[in-house]
């Protein structure tokens, strides 16, 4: 095999939380390694170079929470086309929850995940196993033989833990293995039949809401096993200004809780469900306003963690119906990055480095996976986007199979412009 | 020409104040026309109306298939137990293999929140709500509206109460929409786990108490208490709901004033109204029924295209 050519990129904005880099320079890749950072850097014999002007360069970004929908439902996303997709939304390296059909619960399933995303030679996919066997959340499944094969957390996500007794072993167990159990935070009895936020807007369209509480109460449950078991809990898709609040009082007694919070529940309130428009249909759903302020002043003074897109894709037709029988989730990877710089960098709220913390540097610590780094020597895992470059969301272009998604015909801010997985360039757009 | 309602009738929440008394007032002259010994006009002659039911109804339905009957349409009845996906087809197949057969107008009452919305959007013909969800249902509150306003002549600054189960109530929504508009102070009243959580910012009132509204109320439309209630966990018992919140004889015996008693029906007689209050003096309950028929005329006959101007033509053409 061939070494790749070295990649050169000329004249960026050097950006990495992880090492306090913030600087106009180049940056070199050989070997699938950075090879060096900052400064003027002469460009090798045969070298690609690539104009980075007016661009940030920053390491890839890490998607801790995706649905790849194989094996399953190949016929809305596959590994390869979610990978894709992820590449074209800068992303180095995704999440694969493992609700899928059969369930990632053992450790031949999570090798048939790891394989499929090697030979989709884009994004890195990294599977997350079941906590339960069959996501029943009646008994463990193998986290050692999981991990062994390849599997960076355990979740039932797509339902969540209901048994207490039965979260207190996974954060337990978990220890062993030093990987986090994340957890889709859901009180069932609560939100059963629910297909919005519950509110004013639930109460006029006549849909059984969902109330924050259903989040808060497993919230607060998970935290406070956490703090029992010494388990690091990462709760994932937080959508509520209590849940914020109640992480805050978990992380302020060094309880180990980490959280993420999606794009769409930074950005959009249940207002966008108005007509009821399938598009906006997500479990845990759009919130109110107040809940986005919340959640975005969450991100800025670091009680949530990560950014996580919730990348669920479905096919045309399921949401083409009904509100209520209308299946959950929207496609993110694509949108993700111009999705927060337009509502939170834009504005002011938090700044471009503060962003790739919560896309790259947190998501590889938490997680304790490779990147989320410029630093020489670290694994060439990089992205480089135009931060103020705005375009118009048309899912017709978007490489996931997946259509859902409530940003249509909006013009976002930030565009990713090339993305690089293991010194190879994944993804670049021309122009 | 600009349709005086637009293409649909979807809901009372996106009609205005004017719309609202239009059909009422187009109404009026209709009624007459179900008191005739020929009870038939040639206003929709060679319409063709597609009766499109996803869920069990016996007065709404009937009442549409008069309306549309004793005004010359050509109508089909489709029933269909369930949400198109327990049936198979989806709802926009099912839509769009009716309009191919060149139809009008369709009547739909569905399960799902929204469905008419979502019909509505997607095919030509002018599409009426009869009943979807939880949601609304708009010719229920216009001949709510209409009877009340038979009875009180002016409606601005009149109370009603709308009394039971409001949270899973579409009646409750429309009335609520339809009256607010017209200037009516509207409250509801229920066991709380019977009402939204955010009932109060739709700007209505809340009372825990049945013998509070009573006292305050100059009208209460009466909800059903649908069964299945109880056994979802909603409330205790019947009995026990009958017990504090029924709308009985002693308790309007206190009131104040005389109390105009409404009711969407079907009836439960003795659960939340006794029957000597249904078949009592102040009930209007069969003033509805008949309402409902001239409502449902006037909608067609608007939504056909058709100017208010010549409601009174129409009925002289017979």
């Amino acid at each position: 095999m061939s070494a790749a050519r070295d990649l050169l990129f000329k004249g960026g904005r050097l950006i990495d939380p992880s090492s306090g880099l913030d600087g106009i320079g180049d940056l070199l890749v050989r070997d699938g390694k950075i090879e060096s950072v900052g400064g003027a850097i002469a460009a090798p014999a045969d070298a690609t170079v690539i104009d980075c002007a007016g661009q940030v360069v920053s390491p890839g970004f890490i998607d801790v929470h995706a649905h790849l929908r194989e094996p399953g439902r190949e016929d809305v996303e596959t590994i390869a086309t979610g990978a894709r997709s992820a590449a074209a939304g800068g992303f180095t390296a995704v999440c694969a929850m493992p609700n899928t059909d059969p369930v990632t619960d053992n450790q031949a399933a999570v090798g048939f995940v790891l394989k499929q995303g090697k030979a989709a030679n884009a994004a890195r996919v990294y599977p997350i196993g079941a906590i339960s066997i069959g996501e029943k959340g009646e008994r463990l499944a193998e986290f050692g033989e999981m991990v062994g094969a390849g599997a960076i957390a355990v979740s039932d996500d797509g339902k969540p833990v209901v048994s207490a007794q039965l979260m207190r072993t996974a954060l337990e167990y978990a220890r062993t293995f030093g990987i986090p159990v994340a957890d889709h935070c859901e009180d069932p009895t609560l939100a059963e039949g629910g297909a919005m936020n519950e509110g004013l807007v639930s109460a006029r369209l006549g849909l059984k809401g969902i109330p924050s509480e259903a989040e808060e109460i497993m919230a607060i449950r998970d935290i406070l096993l956490a703090r029992r078991t010494g388990g690091h809990v990462h709760l994932c898709h937080m959508s509520t200004r209590g849940s914020v609040e109640l992480i805050r009082w978990g992380k302020d007694r060094n309880i180990r809780v980490t959280a993420e919070v999606c794009p769409h529940h930074l950005s959009l309130t249940e207002d966008e469900v108005e007509g009821y428009n399938t598009h906006a249909k997500m479990n845990p759903p759009l919130r109110s306003q107040d809940d986005v302020e919340a959640l975005q002043q969450a991100v800025k003074d670091g009680t949530i963690d990560v950014i996580a897109t919730d990348h669920a894709p479905h096919h045309y037709d399921e949401k083409e119906r009904e509100f209520a029988d209308a299946p959950n989730g929207i496609v993110g990877f694509e949108t993700a990055l111009a999705v927060n710089i337009t509502w939170l960098v834009k504005p002011g709220i938090i700044s471009v480095a503060t962003l790739i913390d919560k896309m790259s540097c947190a998501p590889a610590k938490l997680f304790h996976l490779p990147g989320g780094s410029l630093r020489r020597g670290g694994a060439a895992d990089i992205t480089v986007f135009d931060p103020t470059r705005e375009w118009k969301v048309e899912p017709s272009r978007f490489f996931t199979k997946g259509r859902n998604t409530p940003y249509t015909g909006r013009t976002l801010t930030g565009l990713v412009a090339c993305t690089v997985v293991d010194g190879r360039i994944v993804h670049t757009v021309k122009g | 020409m600009t349709a005086p309602l637009g293409k649909d009738l979807l809901g009372l929440e996106q009609l205005t104040a004017g719309q609202i008394n239009l059909i009422l007032d187009t109404a009026v002259p209709l009624k007459e026309i179900s008191e005739r010994t020929i009870k038939k006009v040639p206003t929709l002659r060679g319409a063709t109306i597609v009766n499109l039911f996803f869920e069990a109804s016996t007065r709404t339905r009937i009442s549409f298939e008069f309306a549309e009957k004793r005004m010359s349409a050509d109508t089909v009845n489709v029933a269909s137990a369930g949400s198109s996906v327990s049936k198979g087809e989806t709802l926009v197949d099912t839509a769009r293999n009716l309009e191919a057969m060149r139809i009008d107008m369709v009547v739909i009452r569905h399960p799902a929140s929204g469905a008419a919305q979502f019909l509505a959007e997607r095919i030509e013909s002018n599409v009426i709500n009869a009943g979807d969800g939880t949601h609304e249902h708009p010719t229920q509150g216009l001949l709510d509206l209409l009877t009340l306003r038979d009875h009180f002549g002016a409606l601005a600054g009149k109370r009603v109460c709308l009394c039971g189960d409001v949270l899973h109530s579409r009646v409750a929504r429309s009335n609520i929409w339809g009256l607010t508009k017209l200037g009516v102070e509207v409250a509801v009243c229920g066991p709380r786990s019977l009402l939204p959580n955010a009932i109060e910012d739709m700007g209505v009132k809340v009372f825990d108490r049945i013998e509070a509204a009573i006292e305050w109320a100059d009208a209460l439309n009466v909800l059903r208490l649908q069964l299945e209630r109880m056994q979802a966990g909603y409330i205790p018992s019947l009995r026990e709901y009958n017990r504090v919140f029924g709308v009985t004889r002693e308790r309007l015996e206190r009131a104040p004033r005389d109390v105009l008693i409404l009711h969407p029906g079907p009836m439960n007689r003795g659960v939340e109204i006794d029957s000597d209050v249904a078949d009592g003096p102040h009930s209007v309950i069969l003033n509805q029924v008949t309402n409902g028929v001239a409502i449902r005329m006037a909608v067609l006959y608007l939504l056909s295209g058709n100017t208010p101007q010549l409601a009174e033509a129409a009925k002289g053409s017979a």
